[in-house]
């Protein structure tokens, strides 16, 4: 089967090449259909591929360079059970985004297509390598592509400044990445993940290693939008076309997570392993997210700025649930990925429908235009629960897994914050829907700021398709959680992929691994404390929906009192997000200085 | 082994991050990110260097024969290759703004925010 992880890189990068080179001569119909087959084929692939890995690691090495003695000569790519499933869920998303995008981006012709499946072929490189330099490589190779894609409508300035903003700052995340491979490269002579961590386990880790493990994180939270580095986000996803933002947003902003988890279990599990300092750090830089971008996504009237927000938030709560660094954290993580990646396209859909409906974005200028839009309705609010993570609906059960790890590594205050912060964004999202779809609520909010009105779409577009693709995205995202068998095989998944030593030995020594547990095909129980905090994350995210529709009901009293504490920080964080490049860069640079430095005090300490 | 090539590599990798902080032009942005992508390849080309190495060039050579480490310098020209795309698409997105704005101040196009 280890013919399988190229294929996943190779399908879509020669469809891209074809659909760019035969555009002026092949037919319209004949590129749509090649070009949509070539992403379902990788999605084929790799739950084929996904199903093979379950026994042990399916590992290719390029052109016949196998590990001799343990020593790794060539460049490989290694696909556990996580690796093939994040591959699957990529495919899937890009597969649905690229059938939207058929008639929503008519005009914008092939080479918008054909950068759609390099980004897809760069994410599959990325979540199945095997070395360090490889994972820089696909990184800048689905960088360039989604900054492309993020300025695709260079006919307006809103697009071009949010890809140039994008673009910069995730360079500066790229070149920090570039220089720990270096330093890395020089303490370990390798480049190999598992290499490296063979390596490091022999002798003391030192100040190098952290401070290459600092640069190297860091490069992956700027891709992965974590707070301090996330202010690029809103900025790229409110101007990109919403397939576009679907894409972005439900994967490719997750990718830097799973980059953290690789790099952090194949090479300084060993080094760091004692101890909790290192998941310490990313589990505060994910509650904090969690919470800050929760708090955005509130105060936005640009439903793809607050989608964006939400999109940080949920990055968010999955870090926290690899900063735990035990199985069941990360299982649920993945639980998340899955759920929010299909729920946030679902929601980007939407709103890209209503914008072609109605030629508008802002939710205050939308209100009640979309009465008995049912099916949009139904996929808005049943997005919107499946975010909040309401009992067994969406990402219910990746947050009930991270709640049972912070229970189980005494961390027990984690689960509150984190289910605070996906109420808070949830409670955006209902508010948005109560005021569109219902026409509840005040038609102007002062605390919401100044409009941001994109221009309206002329498109013929074939409504049915569009709508048949978010009901699509949404309900194969709500169910997540009720999946006989799923939340036991992520657990697996996340057993198998926490074994540093199991992975050097499969990659380097072929050695195979234990045979796999029967896992039963039973749906995965949480226990008592997820469903009332579940439930408490819907009444919280109703109730907030609630006062920002109506909030001149309110007492007089509340209000005035409420507003003269609020006011200041909400001018704070408002100010914070300026969308001026050269700030951006400046809190990367903080962040990653801040970081640094919280490793070196708790790790040398 | 001397720290020179190392400190050298720091001090550009800073003076590149805080050009693109402060830049008030586009083009002298991209400029300045290319300064801070240079520290990477000072650090690569320091880290493979072996004092009295040839070239690694092997054809013809005895074995044995002392040679810096190919792998940094194949790392180096992959990286070049890599931010050259980078960078003209942030030309191109410059032109792009220009034309649309009349200015390439990244301060002034900031008409989206919050």
């Amino acid at each position: 089967m280890s013919w399988i992880p190229p294929l996943l890189v190779a399908i879509p990068l020669l469809a891209a090449a074809v659909t760019a080179g035969l555009d002026h001569i092949t037919p319209r119909p004949v590129q749509d259909a090649l070009v949509v087959a070539a992403s379902a084929a990788t999605t084929a692939f790799a739950f084929v591929l996904l199903w093979s890995t379950e026994r042990r690691e399916v590992v290719h090495w390029f052109g016949g360079w196998r590990p001799h003695h343990g020593i790794a000569l060539g460049i490989d790519f290694a696909a556990g059970p996580l690796a093939a499933g994040m591959c699957a869920v990529i495919g899937l998303v890009v597969t649905l985004a690229l059938l939207y995008s058929l008639t929503f981006l008519r005009e914008a012709a092939r080479l918008f297509d054909a950068l759609m499946l390099v980004a897809l072929a760069a994410m599959c490189g990325f979540a199945m390598s095997g070395d360090l330099f490889n994972l820089f490589v696909w990184l800048e190779l689905m960088g360039v592509a989604a900054y492309a894609l993020t300025g695709f409508q260079v006919e307006r300035l809103g697009p071009v400044q949010g890809a140039v903003n994008f673009a910069i700052t995730n360079s500066i995340g790229g070149y920090l990445f570039a220089v720990g491979i270096a330093l890395l490269y020089a303490r370990t002579g390798a480049l190999n993940l598992a290499q490296i961590g063979d390596a490091l386990s022999h002798g003391s880790a030192g100040g190098l290693v952290i401070v290459a493990m600092t640069l190297l994180l860091c490069g992956f939270l700027v891709k992965g939008a974590v707070v301090p580095f996330h202010l690029w986000a809103a900025d790229a996803y409110a101007v990109a076309p919403a397939p576009v933002c679907a894409v972005l947003g439900g994967v490719m902003t997750d990718i830097g997570l799973i980059g953290v988890a690789r790099l952090h279990w194949a090479v300084f599990a060993v080094p760091f392993g004692n101890g909790h300092a290192v998941g310490d750090v990313l589990l505060w830089l994910g509650i904090v997210s969690a919470l800050l971008a929760g708090t955005m996504a509130f105060l936005q009237r640009h439903l793809k700025r607050m989608l964006a927000y939400s999109v940080v938030c949920h990055i968010g709560i999955m870090l926290a649930g690899i900063g735990l660094l035990d199985s069941s954290g990360l299982a649920g993580a993945e639980l998340i990925f899955l759920a929010h990646a299909l729920l946030t396209a679902g929601l980007f859909f939407v709103a890209g429908i209503l914008h072609v409906d109605h030629g508008l974005i802002d939710e205050l200028h939308l209100r009640g235009r979309a009465r008995g839009c049912w099916a949009l309705a139904a996929a808005w609010f049943a997005g919107t629960i499946g975010l909040v993570g309401t009992p067994y609906a969406g990402i219910y059960l990746g947050h009930g897994l991270i709640d049972e790890g912070a229970t189980v590594i005494g961390r027990p205050w984690v689960p509150a914050l984190l289910w605070l912060g996906s109420a808070l964004a949830g409670a955006a999202l209902f508010r948005a829907g109560g005021r569109i779809f219902l026409g509840w609520g005040d038609e102007d909010d002062p605390l919401l700021g100044e409009a941001i009105e994109e221009d309206p779409l002329e498109r013929e577009v074939l409504r049915p398709l569009l709508v048949g693709v978010a009901l699509v995205a949404v309900v194969l995202g709500v169910v997540v959680s009720v999946v006989p068998g799923l939340g036991q095989r992520a657990e697996y998944a996340a057993d198998r992929f926490r074994d540093t030593s199991g992975y050097a030995a499969r990659v380097l020594r072929d050695r195979p691994t234990s045979p796999p547990p029967s896992l039963s095909i039973s749906i995965r129980h949480t226990s008592l404390d997820s469903l009332l905090y579940g439930a408490g994350a819907t009444i919280v995210a109703l109730g907030l929906a609630f006062v920002g529709l109506h909030r001149r009901r309110l007492p007089r009293a509340v209000a005035v009192a409420g507003g003269r504490t609020l006011a200041p920080p909400i001018r704070v964080l408002h100010a914070l997000h300026s969308g001026v490049v050269g700030e951006y860069v400046t809190w990367v640079a903080v962040g990653t200085a801040v970081t640094g430095a919280a490793w070196a005090l708790l790790l040398r300490g | 082994m001397s720290y020179l090539p190392y400190a050298v590599a720091a001090w550009i990798c800073l003076v590149g991050i805080a050009g693109v902080a402060t830049s008030r032009n586009l083009i002298h942005l991209a400029i300045c990110l290319t300064v801070m992508q240079s520290s990477s390849y000072v650090l690569l080309l320091s880290v493979g260097y072996v004092k009295h190495g040839k070239a690694p060039i092997f054809k013809g050579t005895k074995l044995g024969t002392t040679a810096v480490d190919p792998v940094v310098q194949a790392l180096t020209l992959t990286d070049i290759v890599v931010s050259v795309a980078v960078i003209a698409l942030i030309l191109g997105l410059a032109l792009d703004a220009h034309r649309l704005s009349g200015t390439v101040d990244p301060d002034r196009l900031a008409d989206i925010s919050g």
